[in-house]
């Protein structure tokens, strides 16, 4: 039996004293995606950062197995190393940085926390413009300070050349969908899509069926109070719309 | 030729290096170690005899003598300043050498006279490869950069020197140009900052030990940048620097001046002058990175930086650009200025200061408008880390006479941590109802959802920081010649180690 990309075992957290995570289980297979929905306020995002290993939260019991490895000791850095992205829901402006110096910094960090060498600087713009044209990046964008000034759609499409070249195992989507209008919607999930190899695993975290027209999942899971209460195929999600999600909180209590 | 081992040579000091810095316990200052080089010094202690014996050692023809010693005279009735956001004990100013020269004050007649020590010195300083070549002597080194090397207070090595001549540049030891071009020195020394301008410079004008002295003839455009380190190597040994660049209507110049020193325990005084005159259409450009020892983690040691720094555009449409990375020195006193007097003149001042640990930076500028349309830019990037204090202070002015002057200021503070403090402190005065001044100040800190972004990428704790520092300077960075822009990014990074987590 292979390894799963993703596993996390009844999972719990907080931040200061208030319990967000109560208890989840979750397993993403290599090469699938999966889709996480939820209401604003059920802990989707919380799931997110705490994969990713933001300090605020607390993990107070639970395991998240990433290829096999606890990744709970980890800082976010050697997460990201090890194969971890996280695609934000509300991407940081970092003044100054030109998107380009932010993306090569990204890269070689990752390279020699796993002890390659760094990419030489032909192969690294080739890269950029080989993943850059997909997403209709052009070249005066990647000279900006990354996410400074920023459309939604364009933050939105630098997350995802980010996710390109630094090819993770597992992808986390925050809420990609949000802040982005219809063109920019099927340019972003285009560009996703490309991403999906049969290796590569993606969490896609989102509030509205929409985005999984575009992305469409092997397996929708539905989030309520801190957990998973449903799981199924991707007509679940349509169901979701049609009924909302207070029929799937009653199950949850 | 010269027939140095450069890397044999490396190999012997570097282990000596280790030993020592090991033994001093301390490993966070990159460049702590010592040379041992056999110095010829003057008594401790500051007196009349102590300028005489200075001014005697230098060869100096009595008019020099007589300047020091009237600035001696002055100097015992001034205060030390108390002005500035900065703390430190009572210096004794009778308990320091004023002179420290290696041996051999004739001055080396080629490389193979060089101590080879002081080579290996150069190397460890991080002097690019390009120039250390040339100042080992290797055959078929090139360069566009020349370096007049300052040692503990004397030259001892200036390159170049031909190639510049035959353009009429004259690029010098400031003890050298005082004996050979005695008329300039005399027309243009002091004539910036007086003799009795501070108590600092008054002091540097009765001591001063060496310095560079450039002078760009009419018209001429220097075929390359200038570029100067300094090193302060002996033990309580005062460094006073005395730099004088003239360039003559429509020339232009570009001077560097990096600095590093060794580990020390007590604390050095520094106290530099730098005067700069921009006659009719000339334009010079001064860039400082220095990096002295700031001290251990608890605040014991680390330079003391007094410097006065002033430019004055004598000319119409003279232009005097300052550009500074300050990541050194435990306590640095600094405001390299410009007198705008021509008309049309320009002067801008681009400025980098860092300090960590338990760092004291007061530092900024000086425009002082006096001709009709001058204009100034300042930019000034402040980074405190650690238990630091850092202090932009600025002063921008207006005379009566200064029709349209105009300034744009902008002062950004940044923050890393909660135990560190950042202040502006500008003063604005005009004279002039058609003045237009225009000030811009932020403060920010590092967030930590930046950082947490930057470490999903995958950057570390330490990256992620000097990814967003070197984000934050970028305006002032793009200033900078390009090749130490890449030195001075390395810098950044290497100040801020251990500023975070």
């Amino acid at each position: 039996m292979t390894t799963p990309v993703l596993e996390i075992r009844n999972l719990h957290a907080r931040i200061e004293e208030r319990e967000i995570l109560k208890g989840v289980n979750l397993v993403i297979p290599a090469g699938e995606v999966h889709a996480i929905m939820g209401r604003n306020g059920s802990g989707k995002s919380t799931l997110s950062y705490v994969l990713a290993g933001k300090e605020d939260y607390e993990v107070t019991e639970g395991e998240i197995l990433l290829n096999g490895e606890n990744i709970l000791e980890m800082e976010p850095d050697e997460r990201a190393a090890a194969g971890l992205f996280l695609a934000f829901q509300y991407p940081i402006e970092i003044p100054g940085v030109a998107t380009m110096t932010f993306l090569k910094a990204a890269i070689n960090a990752q390279r020699k926390a796993r002890g390659e060498a760094e990419l030489s600087t032909p192969d690294f713009m080739r890269a950029v413009k080989e993943a850059g044209a997909q997403l209709q990046i052009d070249s005066d964008m990647l000279k900006r300070p990354l996410n400074v000034g920023f459309s939604g759609g364009e933050k939105k499409r630098a997350e995802i050349l980010q996710m390109a070249l630094l090819k993770p195992s597992l992808a986390v989507l925050d809420e990609t969908d949000s802040g982005l209008d219809i063109d920019a919607l099927q340019v972003v999930s285009k560009g996703v899509n490309a991403l999906r190899d049969g290796q590569r695993s993606m969490l896609v975290i989102t509030h509205y069926q929409r985005l999984l027209n575009h992305i469409v999942p092997d397996v929708v899971h539905v989030f309520s109070d801190g957990r998973i209460v449903e799981s199924g195929d991707k007509d679940l999600a349509l169901q979701l719309e049609a009924k909302g999600y207070a029929g799937f909180d009653g199950e949850a209590a | 030729m010269s027939a140095l081992d450069i890397p044999t040579l490396k190999e012997n000091i570097d282990l000596e290096t280790v030993e020592k810095v090991r033994a001093l316990d301390v490993d966070k200052y990159k460049y702590g170690f010592e040379t041992t080089i056999e110095s010829d010094r003057a008594p401790k202690g500051l007196s009349e005899d102590t300028v005489r014996f200075i001014s005697a050692k230098k060869g100096e023809p009595e008019w020099m003598l007589e300047w020091r010693l009237d600035a001696f005279r002055r100097w015992l009735t001034l205060d030390e300043p108390t002005w500035a956001r900065v703390h430190y004990p009572q210096i004794d100013f009778q308990d320091m050498y004023y002179y420290a020269a290696p041996k051999s004050t004739s001055g080396p007649k080629s490389l193979d006279e060089v101590d080879p020590e002081l080579l290996a010195t150069y190397e460890k300083l991080g002097i690019p490869l390009r120039e250390q070549e040339i100042l080992a002597g290797v055959e078929g080194a090139s360069a566009n950069v020349a370096v007049d090397a300052v040692f503990d207070s004397v030259s001892v090595v200036t390159t170049f020197r031909e190639e510049l001549a035959k353009v009429g540049i004259i690029f010098c030891s400031i003890s050298e140009a005082v004996r050979e071009y005695p008329d300039l020195v005399r027309q243009y020394l002091g004539s910036v900052v007086p003799v009795s301008d501070n108590f600092y410079a008054t002091l540097n004008s009765a001591v001063f030990t060496d310095g560079s002295f450039v002078y760009i003839p009419k018209g001429v455009r220097c075929p390359m940048e200038l570029s100067t380190y300094f090193r302060i190597n002996e033990r309580n040994t005062g460094q006073f620097e005395r730099t004088l660049i003239i360039a003559e209507e429509g020339s232009y110049v570009s001077y560097l001046e990096g600095c590093t020193a060794p580990m020390r325990d007590e604390n050095q005084l520094h106290a530099a002058v730098v005067e700069l005159v921009a006659l009719d259409d000339a334009e010079i450009k001064y860039s400082t990175v220095q990096n002295w020892y700031p001290g251990d983690k608890d605040g014991k040691g680390g330079i003391y930086n007094f410097v006065t720094k002033r430019g004055d555009c004598r000319g119409h449409n003279s232009k005097i650009s300052w550009t500074q990375v300050e990541t050194g020195s435990a306590i640095t006193w600094k405001y390299p200025s410009c007198i705008l007097r021509g008309d049309n003149s320009r002067g801008e001042f681009y400025s980098i200061a860092i300090s960590n640990g338990h760092q004291q930076v007061d530092s900024g500028t000086k425009m002082i408008h006096l001709g009709k349309n001058t204009s100034s830019r300042i930019i000034a990037k402040g980074i405190a880390a650690g238990f630091s204090d850092n202090t932009y202070r600025g002063q921008v002015s207006a005379h009566a006479k200064a029709k349209n002057a105009r300034n744009f200021t902008q002062c950004d503070s940044l923050l890393i941590g909660d135990t560190c403090g950042a202040h502006t402190v500008p003063y604005i005065e005009s004279r002039n109802a058609s003045a237009h001044f225009e000030h811009e100040a932020t403060t920010s800190k590092i967030s930590d959802d930046q950082m947490f972004y930057c470490m999903q990428r995958g950057l570390s704790e330490e990256e992620a920081v000097a990814l967003i520092v070197n984000g934050f300077v970028r305006d002032v960075l793009q200033q900078l010649p390009m090749e130490f822009m890449v030195e001075t990014q390395k810098l950044i990074s290497i100040s801020l180690e251990g500023s975070v987590g």
